[in-house]
């Protein structure tokens, strides 16, 4: 029950920081929506007009800023988020948000979970035939490949496949002539859209899976009740599932829970890459313009995401691991 | 851990080639270019393709590709080597102040060091590097901000490993001073966990640095392999059929991350020789090690040999 109440209150206090850090960012440094929107409409809109159009949506920046903090607070977290200053100026954020949400969920989320899996996977057979070919080649190879820059890697992927071979488009997350719904054209054309944008964030992430998968699997390996049912003649595939794998597993499922929480946050540069409207695109967006709403909703999101699947990783590992029970 | 076991590491060696190449195209961008004003628009045609006067060819503004590869080295590298440092030294600072001094310093330091570790880091660093303006000592700041942390949580893990160890006793029995204990008997045997996270802080700094000048918020003065990414991008550089604008800047990228990284990791499996590549040589060896053991009947055998050479394992947890 401590247990419980020491991680809730963690959760309560890292999105009470992120949540102070982004209000106050943006406004203690140069640069307001005011200018941004002026810079926008290249004068031909009078200031004054400008700002009571701002403060219309919401935007005071004569007011005390301590108010506007509880304000801000409250409104967070009540989900009255307000409307877009931005570049979509007066459209509610929360359309903005869940316009975007499954492009993103749907893109980096999946590719996120395939990463994992087959990480694993080869992760376990290379620590499993340690010395083999496989095993020689690979962790060179890792080393580099998990440290490209991701978007350029998306960029050559567009230079191969879209610019010279022209198999696939470039960017957008669908083809527009096609009505959206469920027919097989739109479909495909999001499937078709989703490959290049998935492969840069695969080719990019599946290294750091195999290689702590095969660190793993090789000091689990020389564990002593491996070695046990070695002697008692178990069958390999059994020693490697069921023996070194499934124990070898346990601390990148932390390390999992992680990544699936940075998925709303990790993706900005393939979707700028991409132009895939997804959050990330979003908050460049937002960012661009000075869109104070957007901004702190998209803020809010990413390190809810984060705090929620850590949370769930914990309690995941506790039931899972007897060791953790334990300790928890 | 010696500088001749780095040279005899295949990975570290390619790394420190890459590294030490990066350093000299940094230090003197004359010795490789005769052009010196790389940023220069309209200086030479636009889009040319590569020719013994243009290596590289020329971008859509007509400058030198090849020039501004060379000259865009300083930045990152300066970038690099410094927020790597100071991230280093602000993590063992305060993972080694929390886990020497216990207590309530403990748990607010940890505290802190744990929502720093959640925040979503790229984004943050965005609104950061938007907001307090374009220069190298701003981007240097934010990669610190947000880059501390994860070493931070390592130090403390080593540094509390350490802190009932007989040595650390007899100092204090001794007499000596906090100060003391903590930087000549502690600090020395962090050696290799800080230069490993200093290569870490690094490599991340170089990746999250071209990131953001990637997506045009880096310091626009001097050349940079990330801005030139960003030039080529917004001009549309492949559809301009000027692929080369793009493949350069982002193997340079490519090939020093790759350094950082390699160094790392060879560091790694010379500090845990398990994770050594397996030479057929030592297969055989072991081969016959363990027949030996056999014929001993000692169950313990190879964990024995293991305990026998501490000084290798400790480095390793």
């Amino acid at each position: 029950m401590r247990y419980v109440v020491r991680r809730l209150s963690m959760f309560l206090f890292t999105l009470w920081a992120a949540m102070t850090l982004n209000f106050f960012i943006p406004r203690f440094m140069p640069g307001n929506p005011l200018q941004a929107l002026e810079a926008r409409t290249r004068g031909k809109v009078s200031p004054a007009t400008l700002e009571s159009i701002l403060s219309s949506f919401g935007y005071k920046p004569n007011s005390a800023l301590v108010p506007q903090y509880f304000t801000y607070l409250k409104d967070m977290v009540s989900g009255a988020w307000g409307q877009s200053i931005g570049l979509s100026l007066g459209e509610p954020v929360r359309d903005i948000v869940f316009q975007a949400l499954p492009w993103t969920l749907g893109l980096i989320g999946l590719t996120t979970v395939v990463a994992f899996l087959l990480g694993n996977a080869v992760g376990i057979v290379a620590g499993w035939r340690r010395g083999g070919t496989l095993d020689s080649w690979l962790p060179s190879t890792l080393v580099i490949t998990a440290n490209l820059p991701y978007y350029w890697i998306g960029m050559l992927l567009i230079l191969l496949f879209a610019s010279t071979l022209g198999w696939l488009p470039p960017d957008f997350n669908y083809d527009p002539t096609i009505l959206p719904g469920f027919s097989p054209g739109f479909v495909g054309s999001v499937l078709q859209h989703a490959v290049l944008p998935a492969f840069t964030l695969l080719i990019t992430s599946i290294g750091g899976w195999i290689l702590t998968m095969r660190n793993n699997m090789i000091t689990t390996l020389a564990e002593d009740y491996v070695r046990m049912a070695r002697a008692k003649g178990l069958a390999d595939r059994k020693i490697m599932f069921g023996y070194a794998a499934r124990n070898a597993m346990l601390p990148n499922i932390s390390g999992f829970a992680m990544s699936l929480g940075f998925v709303l946050s990790g993706s900005v540069l393939v979707e700028y890459v991409f132009n895939y409207p997804g959050l990330g695109y979003q908050l460049l967006n937002a960012v661009d313009n000075n869109d104070y709403p957007l901004m702190q909703v998209l803020f809010m999101l990413y390190t809810v995401a984060v705090l929620v699947s850590l949370l769930a990783a914990d309690f995941f590992m506790a039931w899972l691991d007897p060791r953790a029970r334990a300790k928890g | 851990m010696k500088f001749a076991s780095l040279v005899k590491n295949r990975k570290a060696l390619v790394g420190l080639i890459l590294f030490a190449l990066t350093v000299l195209l940094a230090a003197f961008p004359g010795l490789f270019t005769s052009v010196h004003n790389p940023g220069e628009i309209g200086t030479y045609g636009p889009n040319l393709g590569p020719s013994t006067g243009h290596l590289l060819g020329t971008t859509s503004y007509g400058q030198d590709i090849y020039s501004q590869l060379v000259y865009g080295a300083r930045q990152v590298l300066e970038i690099a080597l410094l927020a790597g440092a100071f991230a280093t030294v602000l993590a063992v600072l305060i993972g080694i102040t929390a886990a020497y001094m216990g207590g309530i310093v403990d748990e607010a330091l940890s505290l802190v060091t744990n929502v720093v570790l959640i925040l979503p880091t790229f984004p943050l660093m965005i609104i950061l590097a938007k907001y307090a303006g374009q220069s190298n000592e701003v981007m240097i700041i934010v990669l610190v901000a947000t880059g501390w942390s994860y070493g931070a949580n390592q130090m403390r893990a080593q540094a509390l490993s350490l802190r009932n160890r007989d040595f650390l006793e007899a100092a204090r029995v001794r007499g000596e001073r906090r100060s003391y204990i903590i930087l000549f008997e502690m600090l020395p045997t962090m050696t290799s966990l800080i230069v490993a996270n200093f290569l870490g802080s690094a490599l991340y700094s170089v990746l999250a640095a071209s990131g953001l000048q990637f997506i045009g918020l880096g310091n626009t003065d001097q050349q940079s392999w990330g801005t030139m990414l960003y030039n080529a991008h917004s001009m549309e550089a492949l559809q301009a059929g000027n692929a080369l604008w793009i493949i350069a800047p982002g193997l340079a990228i490519a090939l020093l991350s790759a350094a950082f990284a390699l160094m790392n990791y060879a560091f790694d499996e010379i500090g845990n020789p398990a994770l050594r590549p397996v030479r057929r040589k030592d297969l055989r060896r072991s081969r016959k090690a363990e027949r030996l053991a056999a014929q001993a009947a000692d169950p313990h055998a190879e964990k024995g040999a293991r305990d026998a050479d501490p000084d290798v394992y400790a480095d390793a947890s």
